[in-house]
Parts: structure tokens; sequence; C-alpha cells
């Protein structure tokens, strides 16, 4: 238990980047890049947990129990909304793409210029 | 270090946390796996769904109310309805 | 290079790649034995210093509001990328939604969907007002409030009724909007300058009891404008993804 959740996050991060590298088309390799993508807010919450921690919440919790890293969990709360955005950014280019060459496929993609 | 992995009036022993937290994790990779498996189209989109709410889950076992909801609603909401609406676009050209 | 051997280097590389981040993950200090002092220091003096329990807020609008300002930022260019990139180009036309619907036999929407949608629009935007009026309390805060405002005008969209989702967020109307939550944010900001603190400095008092709604000072106040912000952002988007779809076709 000590390294088994940094595993996990090594394994989504190749198996996102496999089906990056090994696409066929467009709006697959971007659900990949949002795997990859995910592999970091595990490694975030990993990082900060705190054996025997509450949640960072002392609404209805005396004030001083010991919880788990909140900073952590605020730098995972910015990186999901960014994923958001990047996201839509990339589904409006691979419209364009289709638009303008037809085609959706990366590999074919690559080989025309302009 | 005590046996108790929360303070408050629910009280729940570390070993069982731990299982918890061990179960979700082997979810988490198993679903990871089958998104990048599965062929684009609605499937994929819908595995993504399906993963973004395992990823929730798992955020909560790793008491972190706050990047559930917000995985929660991006997972479930944001991106699978732009994803569909592109995949939307992309079809009806090849019409 | 065919895909077979760009698979197989791939793999190669890829596991080399894993090897090494694995290692370097292997340096930390194991699952659960968090060391450092930053979150502990922030633990201990957040509830006393900004009267908000839920401490993840008060870093993001307080301690780190610096970082939220430029997150804010990064959705507000996104909307604005996404209506450049899909702008209308020459030799395209746009063609009005019933015109599309005339074409071909699209199946009607079905009543069960168009019942549940409805019904949820009303209980969505209460939920999504809750969430970013209340992120100084609960695990809440105003990026999930947005995203759910905005996911009630989603649910109007699926209910079938699309011309009804144009006419109740018009571009315009969302463009201002969208500006007032993101200009809001830097102009709490530049007020705590005007009055010779720091930039973003909580000014506001700061109330009595932890964790009211009316306590904490600018982090309530920050909230709200990022939830409208984000929740007009996300509107835009999905509306240019729509008019892709649903009307602008290459003319000719």
């Amino acid at each position: 238990m000590q390294v088994f959740p940094f595993v996990v996050v090594a394994w989504i991060l190749g198996v996102g980047l496999y089906g990056v590298v090994t696409s066929r088309h467009l709006v697959h390799q971007i659900v990949c890049l949002i795997v990859v993508q995910s592999s970091t807010y595990v490694l975030l919450l990993g990082v900060g947990y705190v054996t025997g921690g509450v949640a960072p919440y002392f609404f209805d919790v005396p004030n001083h129990t010991p919880a788990v890293d909140p900073v952590v969990q605020a730098c995972a709360l910015t990186d999901v909304v960014v994923e958001a955005a990047v996201t839509a950014m990339l589904l409006a280019f691979a419209i364009q793409a289709y638009k303008r060459f037809g085609t959706l496929d990366p590999q074919e993609l690559a080989d025309l210029k302009g | 270090m005590n046996t108790l992995a929360v303070q408050t009036p629910y009280t729940v022993p570390t070993a069982m946390m731990e299982a918890l937290q061990i179960t979700l994790l082997v979810l988490v990779a198993a679903g990871a796996t089958a998104v990048v498996l599965i062929r684009a189209g609605v499937r994929q989109v819908l595995m993504l769904s399906i993963y973004g709410v395992l990823l929730a889950v798992l955020f909560l076992a790793f008491q972190a109310p706050d990047v559930t909801l917000s995985e929660l609603v991006v997972g479930a909401v944001v991106l699978p309805v732009i994803l569909l609406l592109t995949l939307a676009k992309v079809r009806k050209r090849e019409q | 290079m065919t895909p077979r051997q760009r698979r197989w280097i791939f793999l190669i590389a890829g596991a080399g790649l894993v090897a090494f981040y694995l290692w370097g993950l292997s340096g930390l200090p194991g699952f659960g034995n968090y060391p450092g002092p930053y979150g502990f220091a922030i633990l201990r003096v957040a509830v006393a210093q900004t009267n908000a329990t839920g401490v993840v807020s008060a870093i993001n609008f307080d301690y780190r509001g610096f970082d939220t300002v430029g997150e804010e930022f990064i959705l507000f260019v996104a909307a604005a990328g996404v209506a450049t990139v899909l702008r209308r180009l020459r030799g395209e036309r746009e063609r009005p939604a019933v015109d599309e619907a005339a074409g071909r036999d699209v199946p009607a929407t079905s009543s069960a969907v168009r019942m549940v949608a409805l019904l949820f629009t009303g209980p969505v935007v209460l939920a999504g007002w809750w969430l970013a009026s209340h992120a100084q309390t609960n695990p809440s805060g105003g990026f999930q409030g947005g995203i759910l405002l905005a996911t009630a005008f989603i649910l109007i969209y699926l209910s079938g009724e699309f011309l009804v989702f144009k006419r109740l967020s018009p571009a315009d109307l969302t463009d201002v909007v969208e500006a007032v939550g993101a200009g809001g944010f830097v102009v709490i900001g530049l007020s705590a300058v005007a009055m010779g603190l720091a930039y973003l400095k909580n000014f506001l008092p700061l109330g009595q009891v932890p964790g009211a709604v009316s306590s904490s000072g600018t982090i309530a106040l920050i909230s709200f404008f990022v939830g409208i912000e984000v929740a007009a952002a996300f509107i835009l988007i999905v509306t240019e993804l729509l008019d892709q779809t649903l009307l602008i076709r290459k003319g000719g």
C-alpha cells in the first residue's frame, strides 16, 4: 500500500500514452489525452494523503482534527477545470481539421503539407 | 498511530479504508485501459463517463470531496457533451 | 514507418519511460506519510485567519488566489478560442435549424427524456446556485456551481427546445456575463490594491461565525464571480459546438 497508488498512476499514464501514439481517430486521441491528464489527479491526491486524516472541512468536525493536505486538493481542482478547457479547444481544432482536410486520421494528417 | 481512519462520529477502521482504496484503484486502472481500448464513438464517450464517476468515488475515498464534485460535473456532463457534439458534427459531414 | 513499427518503438520507449517514472515515484515518502510543512501550517491557521471552514476554498480564493485568477483566464481564453476557431469561414452559410430538420427524419425527443430534463432544470439551477454561494463552508465552490448552472441550459437543449436555448442564452448576453465574472474577480483584487493592501488580500469584514454564508470576506464574493464566469464560459463553448452541428454547413 505504500507504493500501490503510484504504480496505478504510472499504469494509467502508460496506457493513455499508448492510446495517443497508436490512435487512428482524432477524437479517440483526445479522449486518451484526457486519460493521461487524469493520472495526475490521482498522483496529486496520493501525495497529500495522511493516514488517519479526515477531509479538510471543519464545519462539523472540531477545528484541529488531523486532516489530509488541502493544498494538493486545490491544485487538483484547478487541474480538472484546465482539462475541460483544453479539451474544448482541441475539439474545436479537430472540427476545423476535418473541415479542411476531410480526414480525422492523425497518421494521414501528418503527411499533409499545409 | 491510532486505528481509526476518521475521527468523526463515523468511525472507520483503517484496514477497511485501505481495502476500499485498493479496490477503487484497481477499478480505475481497469477503467482507463477500457477507455483506451474502445474505438472512437459513442461507446468510448460512455466509457469515459463511467471512468469519470469511478475517479470521483476514488477521490472521495482519498478524503477530497471538493475534487469529487469537480470531477463529477466535468467528467459526467461537460466532457461527454462536447465530445458527442463533435462526433455528431463529424458524422454528419460523412453523410 | 508502418503503424506496426510505430507500436513496437512506442512499447520499448514507453516501458523505459514508465520505468524511470516509477523509479522517481518510489523516492516519495510513501502513501499516507505526507511530511510536508505547508499543508499542516495552513490547516493550523486557516480557520482562524479567514473564518472559512472550507480550507480548500480558502486556499483557492485567498491564499493562492493569484493562481485562481490565472485559471479563470485559461477558461476565458478557451471560450474565446473556440469561438474564434469555429467562426464562419468563407464559403459557409448558416441555415436555420428548422431547415435542417425538414430534410431528414429526426426522431422526436421522447417524452420521458423531455419530462426528466424539464423536471431537473429547476433543482439543478438551485443546486448550482447553492454550491457557488457556499464556498467557504462545505465542499463546494465557484467552479462546481458554475458548471452546474451551465448544465441547466444543456438540459433545456436536451429536452428538444434548441430554439428556446438559443433565445435564453443569446451570445451577446453570455459574453457580457462571462466578462462580468472575469472582470469582477480582477476588480476585487484591484480594490484591495486601491486600499493600500496587497493584490487580492482579503479586506472585507470576516464575519462572526466561522463558516456562515456571510463570513470570510472576499472569499464568498470571489466564488460567486467565478461561478458565473465558469457558467458563461461553458455555455458559450457548448453553444459554439451546437451551432456547428446544427446550423453551419458548407455553402455552395
